[in-house]
């Protein structure tokens, strides 16, 4: 799967800004915070390469400094909803009782656009980045547990675990040991592209202004100001922006890597993509 | 058969539409601390906070609520805004012109563009086309979607202003005035289910490129554009019917970005200037209005998919 250039670019993107975000307070030559009124909405320039903000401060550090909130809110989010999506799918897809209750839940959950349930969530519990945390998990792992859930019924069946039941392996063993090693991938590429779509979502819930509390610089927050001096200094909106599409594009990216890696079936398309399987139909 | 399936999908919407309404009622109940004193404001009188509370119903146990709020639902009533003192229907009622409009004129872009995108790319699919487009694809949904229309804003808006910015003007004023302004906002929400949906298409034509159906239309001597077109377009439109109905779903999350950032006085809207007022009564209204929307929108495109195709209706 590192075999692949683009997969290579999306991990080393996101690595890259996982340390600058992390380390930015020991090398950032301007600091994001400091205020500086003389230079108001300057556009880019040497010592402020993406210009700076209505404050004077610095874009090019507060947009470094944002990828902290974006990133953890994003990780947290997939964790969170990949382990309770796991677990709730595991459980569907082996028990047919527990089945059909859960699966009951999970359809109700999922008659709501996962952007509306969380901006609904957020109204009620109220802005913070523990309540977005909250509010996504919420969201996204009802997604997870139909992917498990059927990856698990096409395990089922299989001869493996059939021999391990008669065996008298007991469940808990079979769920965590013959199945979830086998419905992996699936789980790993849906976890990533959860932490694309959080990375997207808290920035559009700091947007409309009922995200993480305005004075944490994220960058949904840095836009909902740029917003107003767009005309004036379009560079305010801009850098961010980039930012956001080129984490959220790494992750996906990296998403379909994994997908490509593992399934045999997208393989075979590129194989059709390279010419190896151009040879007239009738001759396969 | 078909009557059968209808009646099956029809009770089987019931135990959603049950636990919507109970994440629905639930919202007003995860708010920390008494909503009542949310809603009015710290400094408010106590008389205040407990008629409010009467008239919320906030006083009875939680169980009793829920019947009673439920036993309303059922018969079209959802409350009062605490912020306009009309019906909740009323007002959800007044925006759903602006909503609608957009998600129709979103939906026919996606597709007037997704359909040809994706059956040039199957065509040409031995060229440096189809990896092209399908990074073109990641990159369309990776781009968010608020920042897309700030950018559009200042090129189309502000640059060259050749579309108007903000604002909505009803179809009854005239259809030239109301493309004109919805036709800005859909192109940025066309722009993210485009790649979706192409995408799909894509995928599932490729499935049936290979197919012996398709080999043997090419065997009898079609042109391979007849076969693309009459064999394996059409087999593949089905199973996108259903992706379609899922990108409604982004789309009515979409809106509710767009329709703020346009000024589109839609139920989007509504829903983010009633979470600035705290009015709860409006926020759960909408809310389960879209999901309402939204689980009817997926039953008929699921009953439309068992008409087009009868092997569903034995499932």
């Amino acid at each position: 799967m590192l075999k692949k250039k683009r997969n290579l670019i999306a991990l080393g993107t996101l690595l890259l800004l996982t340390v600058a975000t992390l380390t930015a307070f020991w090398w950032l030559p301007v600091s994001p915070l400091e205020i500086d009124s003389t230079k108001r909405l300057n556009g880019p320039s040497a010592a402020h390469w993406f210009g700076t903000d209505h404050f004077g401060r610095d874009i090019f550090g507060q947009t470094v400094m944002a990828a902290r909130v974006s990133l953890f809110v994003g990780l947290t989010v997939a964790l969170i909803a990949t382990v309770l999506g796991t677990v709730t799918g595991l459980i569907a897809g082996f028990y047919q009782k527990a089945d059909f209750v859960i699966m009951r839940i999970i359809d109700g959950m999922l008659a709501f656009p996962s952007l509306l349930l969380a901006l609904a969530l957020v109204a009620a519990l109220g802005g913070s980045v523990t309540n977005i945390i909250i509010a996504l998990s919420f969201s996204y792992w009802p997604v997870m547990t139909r992917i498990v859930r059927s990856a698990v019924l096409q395990m089922k069946s299989a001869q493996f675990i059939e021999a391990a039941k008669t065996s008298g392996v007991s469940d808990p063993v079979i769920l965590s040991r013959y199945i979830l090693p086998n419905v992996l991938s699936p789980i790993i590429v849906q976890g990533t592209f959860i932490f694309a779509k959080a990375i997207l979502a808290e920035a559009a819930l700091s947007f409309l202004g009922v995200g993480v509390e305005p004075s944490t610089p994220t960058w949904g927050n840095m836009l909902q100001e740029a917003q107003m001096y767009i005309t004036i200094a379009p560079w305010f909106s801009i850098f961010p922006g980039i930012a956001i599409m080129m984490t959220v594009l790494s992750l996906n990216m990296l998403g379909e890597g994994v997908r490509e890696a593992f399934d045999p079936h997208a393989k075979e398309k590129i194989k059709k993509k390279k010419g190896l399987l151009k040879t007239p139909v009738s001759a396969r | 058969m078909l009557l059968q399936y209808t009646i099956r999908r029809l009770v089987s919407i019931i135990p959603v539409l049950l636990v919507v309404c109970v994440i629905v009622f639930l919202i007003v109940h995860l708010t920390p601390g008494n909503p009542a004193y949310l809603i009015l404001g710290e400094d408010s009188s106590p008389e205040a906070v407990a008629q409010l509370e009467a008239q919320l119903g906030l006083d009875k146990p939680m169980a009793e609520q829920f019947v009673d709020w439920l036993k309303n639902i059922v018969t079209g009533d959802l409350g009062e805004s605490v912020y306009s003192s009309e019906p909740v229907t009323d007002v959800i009622f007044a925006r759903v012109g602006p909503t609608f409009s957009l998600m129709l004129t979103s939906i026919v872009l996606t597709l007037i563009i997704a359909i040809p995108t994706a059956i040039f790319v199957v065509w040409r699919r031995h060229t440096v086309l189809d990896p092209l487009f399908t990074s073109a694809s990641l990159v369309g949904a990776s781009i968010p979607e608020f920042w897309f229309a700030m950018l559009l804003v200042l090129g189309f808006g502000v640059a060259v202003p050749i579309f108007p910015v903000a604002g909505y003007v009803p179809i009854s004023a005239g259809v030239g005035g109301w493309l004109h302004h919805l036709l800005l906002p859909s192109i940025i929400l066309a722009t993210v289910e485009v790649g979706l949906i192409a995408r799909m298409l894509r995928d599932s034509m490729l499935e049936s490129v290979n197919q012996d159906y398709t080999k043997t239309a090419r065997a009898k001597g079609l042109k391979e554009s007849t076969v693309l077109m009459k064999h394996v377009f059409s087999n593949a439109l089905i199973p996108t019917t259903t992706v379609v109905g899922l990108t409604i779903a982004g789309l009515l999350g979409g809106t509710v970005i767009i329709e703020t950032i346009f000024t589109i006085p839609g139920v989007g809207q509504l829903l983010i200037d009633s979470i600035h007022r705290r009015d709860y009564p409006v926020i759960q209204g909408v809310v389960l209005f879209i999901a309402v929307v939204y689980v009817l929108v997926n039953l008929l495109i699921d009953l439309l998919y068992a008409l087009l195709d009868p092997r569903i209706r034995y499932d």
